[in-house]
């Protein structure tokens, strides 16, 4: 491999003063830390809006929140949680730390434009949150900003919120594309000596294929979101139809808001998959590691990954259902909806055949882990209710949707994130989490998130609509209803605070946790062989280190460790059997 | 240049410079992106196109029914992207000169492209055919302006590559960025290629690809 020849010949000088090492860094390494710790920051602001929602709905008039108010919340909430948390705690954050040292690169192929990558997100951000402070406040569209609503009198946030709202979101996407170029390119031309495609381990996979999503639906919003502009600041009519609003004739003429759903949701389902993807393969990875077993059908989970991102393509009017879409529309999505859980079951089977008579260690990344599997699973599942058009219909728009998106691409990403978090934290810091604050913040966050959205599938099938601000006076909403609310508000709160433990255990074991040495886990992937624990600028020394097997042997009878290194050739651990190059 | 200003000329040391190979990977999966968004604005445009109120741009009373200023721009255009072509056959045989002959026709061709593109603009705004206007005018700013700001940003890395070869970088770095150049202006060339089909199209063809779509 050419690249590795090259990265052994150059010679990389470490910068020396604070700023250039820290902050106008661009060493992938750092530049993970800065997107995880904005993206964290932000999901914290996001965080504690859905505490407020949670208060208006389970006990109203406490807290004082008009409607308008409780809107721009909800908006924010999910905007942010979506994009500016998932999207780039899994993209920007694990993928800048994890693609270098999985494949053996030394840094991602273009560093300059990787930094660049991180300051365009940050503006993005700011952006964002300088719209809590413009007239009006932010937008209150709701997350998927349909217009005419969006942009139209009577919506909060129409006059700045809007506007500052569709320029973040530009930013976001020419950050997004920015460091996508930079984790596929990495992948493809700067494998270290033996990383053949087929020996990457899973979390390069997913990320890699979520990071080519990114880079083919992204644009999509870009689009509706130019023009979105266009409509509200020069008037254009791409989307918004002639309409009367508030006793005056507006200015617009003969647009499709439904064009604009159709961009929306090119981007918003393949969204889905940008955020799962990366998550399928981490999990992949924690569960071998923890479980001590090579991952089950490795070639297979690849190609799940891969046809499930393609397929991603083709299913996003599931979402349209109820815009009066012809119903051979309707049928084909439908079918394509349920095409996708065919190899998503199969990772989901793959995995507990991974666990399956394994060694299970119940370490914390493991738990997570394991919770993920179970949260897919449910959140999945109601997920074939959604998919069908008969059942779509009656729960369109009401909590069973909002517990089903909020399961399954809500808690189940964030499991994930915590999981994994969990698992590299050593590898970043060199020091291990505290062991016990960790399970205590499992298992409240873990029982709190099914406590909290369990009871939302009952109260959608009762025919509780999502995005009312208040339900007072509505007769056909029974009194259960009302207690169930509050029920679910005090666990959200509980939930939502229990997350301190988190952030103190982060911030604690930074300086006082136990050290981790190199591979506190035992793993056999190459992110764990580098010479350094955290890794130096470079990652490897003078020499790139050279693969000679995939990331997943563990307990292979007969030999004394219960795993191999990739780095490792069959002699140097005594196998007798020729099991290179099996994708193993 | 050899005036080494500190800054600068460090921070490339604290990484690797891409390889060829990286550069050319990268500069395509930028295109793929591109190339989705292009498509996209595309799509939007055919859908919004089957709307009562579209106005073919090239319908007999507008004016642009005789699009001659368009074809002069797509001329200069392709003669910018065949200097480019030039440059980088001339730099493969290693004919110096030539290849930066071609480079810099290429940026005046691309410079007069642009002019051309804002002189229809400013010609369009004249006749009171504005961006809020009519949809085909609303999409006609809009996909040329997309274009040509992508133009722009290609005439950054032309004009990287003209510094560097004036700052006397090595031949071999130099015929890489001729040929990302290069590349990247084909593209650019054939999705205009495309654009102009389309926006100059009368709606009927928009209706046969939407039908064909299932947009109608």
């Amino acid at each position: 491999m050419a690249y590795a020849e090259d990265a052994e010949r150059q010679v990389l000088h470490e910068p020396k003063s604070y700023w250039t090492k820290y902050v106008w860094s661009q060493d992938h390494k750092v530049i993970a830390i800065q997107y995880s710790l904005t993206a964290i920051t932000v999901g914290l602001i996001a965080l504690v809006l859905s505490g407020l929602m949670r208060m208006q709905l389970g006990f109203p008039g406490v807290l004082d929140i008009n409607a308008s108010e409780y809107y721009q919340y909800m908006t924010m909430h999910g905007m942010i949680m979506v994009i500016y948390l998932l999207t780039a705690l899994f993209l920007g954050g694990f993928g800048n730390y994890l693609i270098p040292l999985m494949v053996g690169a030394r840094d991602m192929v273009f560093p300059y434009v990787n930094m660049l990558s991180y300051w365009v997100y940050l503006l993005s951000v700011l952006i964002l949150i300088s719209s809590f402070f413009v007239p009006g406040g932010p937008t209150g569209a709701g997350w998927t900003l349909y217009p005419p609503q969006a942009i139209s009198e009577g919506t909060p946030g129409t006059e700045w919120g809007i506007i500052l709202m569709l320029v973040s979101l530009i930013f976001f996407i020419v950050a997004a594309t920015m460091g996508g170029l930079n984790y596929v390119t990495t992948v493809l031309q700067a494998r270290t000596h033996g990383m053949t495609l087929m020996r990457m381990p899973l979390s390069v996979w997913g990320i890699f294929t979520a990071t080519i999503l990114a880079l083919l639906a992204f644009p999509a919003l870009f689009v509706s979101g130019v023009m979105m502009l266009l409509d509200k600041t020069i008037g254009t009519s791409f989307f918004m139809p002639e309409m009367m609003s508030l006793g005056t004739q507006m200015s617009h003429s003969g647009g499709s808001p439904v064009l604009f759903q159709h961009l929306f949701w090119f981007f918003g389902h393949p969204e889905v998959y940008i955020v799962a993807l990366p998550a399928f393969g981490i999990i992949s990875d924690i569960i071998s590691v923890h479980a001590r077993k090579i991952i089950f059908g490795y070639k297979m989970m690849v190609w799940a990954i891969v046809a499930i991102g393609g397929l991603s393509f083709i299913v996003w009017a599931h979402h349209m259902y109820v815009s009066g879409m012809n119903p051979y529309f309707g049928f084909f999505f439908a079918t394509t909806t349920l095409i996708i859980a065919v190899p998503t079951a199969l990772k989901v089977y793959n995995w507990i055949l991974t666990l399956w008579q394994g060694d299970i260690h119940f370490t914390v990344p493991m738990l997570f882990a394991l919770a993920f599997i179970l949260t897919f699973l449910v959140g999945g599942l109601t997920g074939l209710f959604l998919g069908n058009v008969v059942v779509d219909i009656p729960l369109s728009d009401t909590y069973f949707v909002v517990a089903h998106f909020h399961m399954v691409m809500g808690v189940a990403p964030i499991l994930v994130i915590f999981g994994a978090i969990y698992h590299w934290y050593p590898k970043i810091t060199g020091r291990m989490l505290n062991d016990t604050i960790g399970k205590l913040h499992f298992w409240i966050t873990f029982l709190g998130t099914y406590l909290i959205y369990f009871p939302m599938h009952y109260l959608g099938i009762q025919g509780m609509p999502r995005r009312y601000f208040s339900f007072e006076g509505l007769e056909f909403i029974s009194q259960s209803a009302y207690i169930l609310n509050q029920f679910i508000t005090v666990v959200a709160i509980i939930v939502g605070i229990s997350q301190v433990l988190f952030i103190y255990n982060l911030i604690h074991s930074f300086t006082k946790g136990k050290p981790s040495g190199n591979n506190p886990w035992k793993a056999a992937s190459l992110e764990w062989c580098t010479p350094d624990t955290p890794p130096h600028h470079g990652n490897w020394g003078p020499k790139l280190p050279v693969v000679y097997r995939g990331a997943y042997d563990y307990s292979i009878p007969g030999l004394t460790d219960d795993f191999v290194s990739q780095t490792s050739t069959n002699a140097s651990v005594g196998i007798v059997s020729d099991i290179e190059g099996e994708g193993s | 240049m050899t005036g080494k200003t500190d800054m600068a000329d460090n921070i490339w040391e604290y990484s690797m410079q891409p390889t060829a190979a990286q550069a050319k990977t990268g500069l395509r999966v930028l295109l793929l992106a591109l190339s989705s968004l292009f498509f996209l604005f595309i799509v939007a445009f055919m859908g919004r196109s089957q709307f009562p109120d579209y106005e073919s741009l090239t319908a007999a009373w507008q004016p642009l029914a005789k699009p001659w200023a368009l074809w002069v721009n797509t001329g200069l255009l392709a003669f910018a992207s065949a200097s480019l072509q030039w440059a980088r056959m001339a730099s493969r045989k290693n004919q110096r000169e030539q290849s930066t002959e071609g480079l810099i026709l290429a940026g005046i061709f691309t410079l007069a492209f642009l002019v051309g593109q804002v002189f229809i603009w400013l010609q369009l705004i004249s006749t009171g055919n504005l961006v809020s206007g009519n949809p085909a005018y609303g999409f006609f700013y809009l996909l040329t302006g997309l274009h040509g700001l992508h133009l722009v940003f290609g005439l950054v890395g032309w004009a990287i590559t003209s510094l560097g070869i004036w700052r006397g970088l090595s031949f071999e770095r130099t015929s890489v960025r001729i040929e990302l150049c290069a590349t990247y202006w084909h593209f650019l060339l054939a999705v205009w290629l495309i654009l102009f089909a389309l926006l100059t199209s009368p709606p009927e063809t928009f209706e046969a690809f939407a039908a064909l779509c299932g947009l109608r």
